[in-house]
C-alpha cells in the first residue's frame, strides 16, 4: 500500500507520518509537496499537523487552497482514504471534506499532553482493526482543537455515527473534566458519511511505537491497511470473475 | 480605475463563546471597568480594491470575505467602503 504524505509549508508532523507508515507498518509512503497535482498513485492520504502557512487568518484557512487541495478533494469524493490529523482536520474542516470548524480551545492555552480517545465507529476505513468503546491512549497537542458545528449538524453527525472518537476517561466514561478543549461533545475526530475521510485532533503518528509510551495510534495504520488488502483482494477477484 | 480602502472586520458568530472576549472583560471589571461589558474580539483587515464603482468593490469585497477572510460555520463580517486617499502608483 501505498502512503502520500501532504507537505505544506509549516507542517511539522509530515515526517511522523512518513516513518509510522513506512518504518512502522511497513508501507510505501511518499511525500507529496502541496504546489503539485499529482498524486504519484497513491492508495491513501495523509494531511499532518503543523502549522500550515503559520496558522495566518485562521488554522488551515490558507492550506486548503494549495494545488494539490484540488486533487485531494477529487480523490476523497471518489472514494479514497483520506485522513487529517490536528492541523490537517482544520484543513479538511475549511476545504469543506467534513463539517464544522475548530475554535480555539476554550482554556485559551495550547494544550500538549497524552489523553485517552473511546472509540464510537468501528465501520470507517480508519478503524476497522479497532472495537467499539476501545480507549487510547494518545497525544493531543492544539491551540484550535475545540470542535464547533451547528445544534443540527451535531444531531445530524450523532444520529448518523459519525462522531469516530470522544475524549473519555481511562475508564471509557465522557467527562466534562477530561476534554481538553471544549470540543462539543467531546468529539474528537469525526468521518464523512461515505466513511473514507477522517478527521481528528490527537496524534496517532505520535504513539505508534513502544519505545514513545503508546502504540495505539497504529490501529488507525492498520486499519487503512486492512482496508487496502481486503479492496485489493476485492479487485483480484473482479478481474478473475471479468476473465472467466 | 478608481481605487477604495476596505475596512473589514471579522468575529466570532455572537451565538458562540468567545473565551477571549471573556477573559478581557474579566480583566477590565478587575480593573474597575465594570460599564464594559460584552466584550468580543475579532480580525481586522484593510486593503485596496481596484474597481469600476463603489458597487462592483462591495461585491468583490463580500465574495473574498465568503471565500476566505471569514468561516461562515463560526465567523461573522462587516465592512466598509471609502475612496482610498492614495492611489497605488
Amino acid at each position: 500500500m501505498k502512503f502520500g504524505i501532504v507537505v505544506f509549508p509549516g507542517s511539522n508532523c509530515d515526517h511522523d507520518a512518513y516513518h509510522v507508515a513506512k518504518h512502522v507498518a511497513g508501507q510505501e509512503a511518499v511525500f507529496l509537496w502541496h504546489k503539485s497535482t499529482d498524486l504519484e498513485g497513491v492508495d491513501a492520504i495523509i494531511l499532518p499537523g503543523g502549522f500550515s502557512y503559520g496558522d495566518y487568518l485562521r488554522a488551515g484557512a490558507i492550506a486548503r487552497f494549495s494545488p494539490i487541495m484540488k486533487e485531494v478533494v477529487r480523490f476523497a469524493r471518489s472514494g479514497g482514504p483520506v485522513l487529517g490529523i490536528c492541523n490537517g482536520f482544520q484543513i479538511l474542516l475549511e476545504a469543506g471534506l467534513l463539517p464544522g470548524a475548530l475554535l480555539r480551545n476554550e482554556s485559551l492555552n495550547f494544550v500538549c499532553k497524552y489523553v485517552h480517545i473511546r472509540v464510537e465507529n468501528t465501520d470507517s476505513i480508519f478503524t476497522r482493526s479497532l472495537f467499539k468503546g476501545q480507549i487510547l491512549r494518545i497525544p493531543v497537542a492544539h491551540g484550535e482543537g475545540n470542535y464547533y458545528a451547528d445544534e443540527k449538524t451535531i444531531q445530524d453527525l450523532e444520529k448518523k455515527n459519525l462522531v469516530v472518537f470522544r475524549y473519555s476517561t481511562d475508564a471509557g466514561e465522557i467527562t466534562h473534566a477530561c476534554n481538553p478543549n471544549g470540543s462539543v461533545n467531546n468529539i474528537a475526530g469525526i468521518t464523512h458519511p461515505t466513511l473514507n475521510v477522517l478527521g481528528m485532533m490527537p496524534h496517532p503518528e505520535r504513539c505508534a511505537e513502544d519505545v514513545l509510551g503508546s502504540r495505539d495510534g497504529l490501529g488507525i495504520f492498520q486499519s487503512l491497511i486492512r482496508w487496502y488488502r481486503s479492496s485489493a483482494a476485492n479487485a483480484a477477484k473482479e478481474e478473475e470473475c471479468l476473465e472467466i | 480605475m478608481p481605487v477604495f480602502t476596505a475596512r473589514i472586520i471579522v468575529t466570532l458568530r455572537s451565538s458562540i463563546l468567545d473565551p477571549e472576549g471573556a477573559a478581557i472583560e474579566h480583566a477590565l471589571h478587575e480593573l474597575a471597568f465594570s460599564a464594559c461589558t460584552d466584550v468580543r474580539v475579532g480580525k481586522y483587515v484593510t486593503m485596496n480594491v481596484e474597481a469600476e464603482s463603489e458597487e462592483n468593490a462591495r461585491i468583490i469585497v463580500d465574495q473574498a470575505c465568503r471565500k476566505l477572510l471569514a468561516n461562515q460555520v463560526m465567523e461573522d463580517f462587516t465592512f466598509t467602503l471609502e475612496k482610498a486617499h492614495h492611489e497605488p502608483a
